[in-house]
This record gives structure tokens, C-alpha cells and sequence, in this order.
């Protein structure tokens, strides 16, 4: 109870800021809607479907998990001018739950990546884009614990290095080939077998699958399921290293 | 309301490959009774901020141990956290929220109903002198604005204690006189309260008591008359040009004076028990040999003499 009140309070102001200030959250969709609009309408050809509809079904879900991706693991970058401003030290002070801390944090940064995911995919339907209303609300859960994953990432990353000098490389270096080989822009299904093999550990790969599968209405598939499994353990490990992170000091 | 009983904490530092262990607090023992202004007195990285942030719970100390209005430190962190309220040295608002805000959540953060925190941050603005900036985002503030900010939130709640981490560093003359005046207020209203400061006049003018802690260790803690009665009498000071070797010699083993030094920025420091009955003889040691001092000067002791004597330099020098 308590946990769930205090991770609504920081979640409150979280918001808050965000909406004072909501320029990271306007940059974070921009540069999707630049790939829908301006490099999406090559597909059909490229990709050999039958229409827009066939090839946005398979590249809109890369974009969405890429969405999710990107903005949720550059979050650690709030959270070290929070530190720079003691705003940290200060709620560590107070008895507020530290689960909370990161909750109501990662929470934030879920609704900051639906939103712009309902934004990214309205603007996909003006395209040509059809799509099962059930199965998209089902990938937005899958996009959501991709989110809270990465997010809580961040987060725990950011409390070690504590400089964005330190942040910024480091996600760089990690965030290019685990986008390259999750298969987000184009499918792996053309990709020579060494790639595939790398692709089979990556949990993105998983969760491109998964998110594919259902925006091509198959809400039954393996894939689905087997990418909540991955994505949800993945999501609930980096939480407890979160909030550990966020509880370092006196318990 | 505070006793620790050898407190330690150290560090791993890392340069280049080397990994080298610093001893930040070698073992402090304090004792700090209710309702009164306990400054600690230190250079920078003598080990204050690593002390206070171990007492605030946000550090967990390698050794020793700590009760903290009645609660123990490393048992119960947890109920430390309710009873205390801490006020670290760079500022903890966000740029864009208003310090009506901040002082509603935090009292929330420490469990009060909306209402109750609402008037509680109420009642803070108006004490701290804020009400008039209350609805405006806290980037707009001045320093001592954000600075009195700081510590409504550090209070908000009441607690027994509160720890203050340089309250008045860079703060402007007239912001530090009235930061004193809002101290020694958290005093009146019941408050214990525990200060750091590198400022000697901030230690002598507010507080009750003071230990001064030099490189992890606590070198001494009394009130600060008694600190400076215990070098006693007076404090001469010669300045000299170039003869202070030989006026060194001359002074060194008069009967009149208790401690001769030597400071770094030259001349002469001598601790006598009656400065009118020493300044005419050694003045007259010095006519003797032909040595004409270029100044002297007599003065109380102040606590920079009581530093300088405890840990053999001066606090403006570290």
C-alpha cells in the first residue's frame, strides 16, 4: 500500500515536470515519424509484399519496439542531473519506499512511450496501416515491459557512473548492435545464419517477433508468448537492480 | 540526542590503476544534547560531510555505531529517517517546480495526507519568508532564496534533529546573517540542530558547541569560549623582517611566554598569559638586539588559534 502510494506521488511529479518541459518527449517521437514517413514508403518494393498495409505490419512494429527502446534507456540522463541537483539525496533521506523511487520513475517513462506509440501508429493507420485493435493494445503491454525494462536499466546504470560522460558512450556502444540485431528495420528472416544465431540471444529479437506477430493478427503465436516470458523476466530483474540501485546506504 | 561511538568510514579511491583506500572518518566519537547548535568545525576533506551523511542514513558506516534521537542507527535506518531531517550542501529542488510543490511532496513523502502536507508547506513559506515566491518555479530563486527553500524541506516534518551541510557557503553577507537568524530559530522551536562549516566566526556566533575534526579525527569539543580558554591568555602576533630566526631564539625561552610559533606567512605567534605585562618585554628583548618589529598585535584567542594549536595549522591555509 504504502509502496503504491509513494510510487504515485513521485510519479505525479515526474509528470509534472515532464509536461513543464516536454521537449525530450517531442524529440523522442520525431525521429520515428521521419522513418514512417520518409523511408517506409520504399518497403513494398523493397520488401516484395503485395501492398502498404503488408509492409507496414512489419515495419511498424520495429519502429514501435525501437520507440521503446531508445527513449526509456536514455532516461539515466534525468535521473544524474536529478542527482547534480540533490533532488535524489533528498527523497533518500525521507522514508519513501526506494521500489517507489524507481517506479514512479519508470513509470513515467511508460506512459511517455505509450503516448508516443498510439501517436506513431494513429499517424501509421493514415498511411495505410490495418490493424486488429485487441492485438495492438496487446503490443503495447510487450512495449511497455520493454520500457520499464530499459528504463530501470538506466536508471541503475546512471546511480553507478553518476556523469554523462561516462553514460552517454556506454549506451551508444550497447544500444547499436542489439538494434541491429534485433532485426528492427527489416526482418532477420533474410539474414545469413551467423546473424540469425546472434539474433536468437538477443531479448529485442524476441520481443520484434512478438510485436510483428500480433500486428499481423496471429495474437496466438509462439512468438507472442514467448516474448512476454523474456521481456517480463528481463523487465522484473532490472527492477530489483533498480531499486537496489536506489537503496544503496542504510536499507 | 546524538552519541556516536567510533565512527568509521573509508573509501576506495582510484587513480589511473593504482586503487588506493582513504580513511575519511577514522573513529568519531560525538555527543550532542537536545536543543542546542553543534557545529563541526573542518577544513574541506577533514571528513564533516562523510560524518553528517552517515548520521543522515544515506552512507552506511564500515565501523562503529550511532543513536540518533534514541534510535539505533544501523538497526533501525528506517525510523532514523523519521525522526531527522537533513539539508545537504548543493541545493535538492528541481529547476521547474515551484516551492510551494516541493514542500507538499516532501511532506507527503513523509507520510502526511494532502491536507495536513498543504498546510504544513503553508506554514513553512510563511516562516521562511517565501510566501511572496511560493508559486514560481524554484530556477527563479536567488541563492539564499533556494538556500531557505532547502531547509523548509529538510523541516517540513518536524523532526527532532536536523543535520545542516554548510548552510551558508556562498551565500552573501546579509543571506548568511539571516540564515543564522533562521537557525538559531529551528533552536527555538525545539530543534537539535547539527551544523558543518569552515567558517570559524559561523562556528563562534551560532553555536552552542563545536568539535573540530581534522584529517577523519575529532582534535577537540567544548563550547567555543572554553575551546579558546583552554590555549588561555592572549595571542601576540610580531611581525618581523627577515630577523625572525634570531627573534625566535631571543623570545623562545622567556618566562612570560607559554608557546612560540612560527606560522608559514612569516613573523611571530606567541601565546602569553598576560599580553599587557608581555608586550613591553619583549619589546624590550628585541630593542635589545636591535630589532625593530614592523607590527604587533594582541588579540583574544579566536578558534582559528585553538585550530592552529590542535592540529598545528591554520584553517584559512587547508
Amino acid at each position: 500500500m504504502k509502496i503504491a502510494r509513494d510510487t504515485w506521488l513521485i510519479f505525479q511529479r515526474q509528470m509534472l515536470l515532464v509536461l513543464r518541459n516536454p521537449v525530450w518527449l517531442i524529440v523522442g517521437i520525431v525521429q520515428p515519424l521521419f522513418y514512417l514517413v520518409l523511408f517506409a514508403p520504399l518497403l513494398k518494393s523493397a520488401l516484395h509484399t503485395t501492398s502498404n498495409a503488408d509492409a507496414y505490419r512489419i515495419f511498424v512494429p520495429g519502429l514501435l519496439v525501437l520507440l521503446a527502446m531508445f527513449g526509456p534507456l536514455f532516461t539515466g540522463f534525468a535521473l544524474i542531473a536529478e542527482l547534480r541537483a540533490g533532488v535524489i539525496e533528498r527523497s533518500r533521506v525521507t522514508p519513501v519506499s526506494r521500489l517507489a523511487l524507481l517506479l514512479g520513475r519508470s513509470l513515467r517513462d511508460v506512459v511517455s512511450l505509450l503516448v508516443q506509440a498510439i501517436l506513431l501508429t494513429v499517424v501509421a493507420l493514415a498511411f495505410g496501416l490495418s490493424v486488429n485493435l485487441g492485438d495492438v493494445l496487446l503490443a503495447y503491454l510487450l512495449l511497455a515491459l520493454i520500457a520499464l525494462m530499459l528504463s530501470a536499466v538506466s536508471y541503475a546504470t546512471a546511480l553507478k557512473l553518476k556523469s554523462e560522460d561516462a553514460l552517454a558512450p556506454l549506451l551508444n556502444t550497447v544500444v547499436q548492435p542489439v538494434m541491429l540485431t534485433a532485426g528492427i528495420l527489416l526482418p532477420l528472416a533474410a539474414a545469413p545464419g551467423w546473424l540469425k544465431r546472434i539474433a536468437d540471444f538477443n531479448p529485442f529479437s524476441w520481443a520484434v517477433d512478438g510485436v510483428r506477430a500480433l500486428f499481423n493478427g496471429h495474437s496466438g503465436a509462439s512468438s507472442v508468448w514467448q516474448a512476454a516470458l523474456i521481456v517480463g523476466a528481463l523487465a522484473v530483474l532490472a527492477v530489483i537492480w533498480g531499486a537496489r540501485s536506489f537503496a544503496r546506504g542504510l536499507r | 540526542m546524538i552519541e556516536t561511538k567510533g565512527l568509521r568510514k573509508s573509501f576506495r579511491s582510484r587513480a589511473g590503476r593504482e586503487t588506493k583506500t582513504v580513511e575519511a572518518v577514522r573513529g568519531v566519537d560525538l555527543s550532542v544534547a537536545a536543543g542546542e547548535i553543534f557545529g563541526f568545525l573542518g577544513p574541506n576533506g577533514a571528513g564533516k560531510t562523510t560524518t553528517l551523511r552517515m548520521l543522515a542514513t544515506l552512507i552506511t558506516p564500515d565501523g562503529g555505531d550511532a543513536t540518533i534521537a534514541g534510535v539505533d542507527l544501523r538497526r533501525q535506518p528506517g525510523e532514523v529517517r523519521r525522526r531527522i531531517g537533513y539539508v545537504a550542501q548543493g541545493g535538492s529542488t528541481w529547476d521547474d517546480s515551484t516551492a510551494r510543490e516541493e514542500l507538499v511532496l516532501q511532506g507527503r513523502l513523509y507520510g502526511m495526507s494532502k491536507s495536513s502536507a498543504q498546510r504544513r508547506a503553508a506554514e513553512a513559506l510563511q516562516a521562511f519568508q517565501l510566501a511572496e515566491y511560493a508559486d514560481r518555479p524554484c530556477k527563479t530563486y536567488s541563492g539564499g532564496q533556494r538556500r531557505r527553500v532547502d531547509i523548509a524541506l529538510g523541516i517540513i516534518h518536524a523532526p527532532k534533529v536536523v543535520f545542516l551541510d554548510e548552510p551558508t557557503t556562498g551565500l552573501d553577507p546579509q543571506s548568511r546573517a539571516h540564515m543564522w537568524e533562521e537557525i538559531r530559530r529551528l533552536r527555538a522551536d525545539g530543534m537539535t540542530v547539527f551544523i558543518t562549516t569552515h567558517y570559524l566566526d559561523e562556528a563562534d556566533a551560532l553555536c552552542d558547541r563545536v568539535a573540530i575534526i581534522d584529517n577523519g579525527e575529532i582534535v577537540a569539543e567544548n563550547t567555543p569560549d572554553a575551546l579558546k580558554h583552554e590555549i588561555a591568555g592572549d595571542v601576540v602576533t610580531i611581525g618581523l623582517n627577515g630577523s625572525t630566526p634570531v627573534a625566535a631564539q631571543l623570545l623562545d625561552g622567556a618566562e612570560y611566554v607559554r608557546k612560540l610559533e612560527t606560522p608559514e606567512q612569516g613573523g611571530l605567534r606567541l601565546y602569553v598569559d598576560n599580553g599587557a605585562v608581555a608586550i613591553p618585554a619583549i619589546l624590550r628583548v628585541l630593542d635589545g638586539e636591535g630589532i625593530a618589529p614592523q607590527s604587533i598585535e594582541l588579540h583574544r584567542p579566536s578558534l582559528d588559534d585553538v585550530f592552529l594549536t590542535k592540529t598545528g595549522r591554520s584553517l584559512r591555509e587547508s
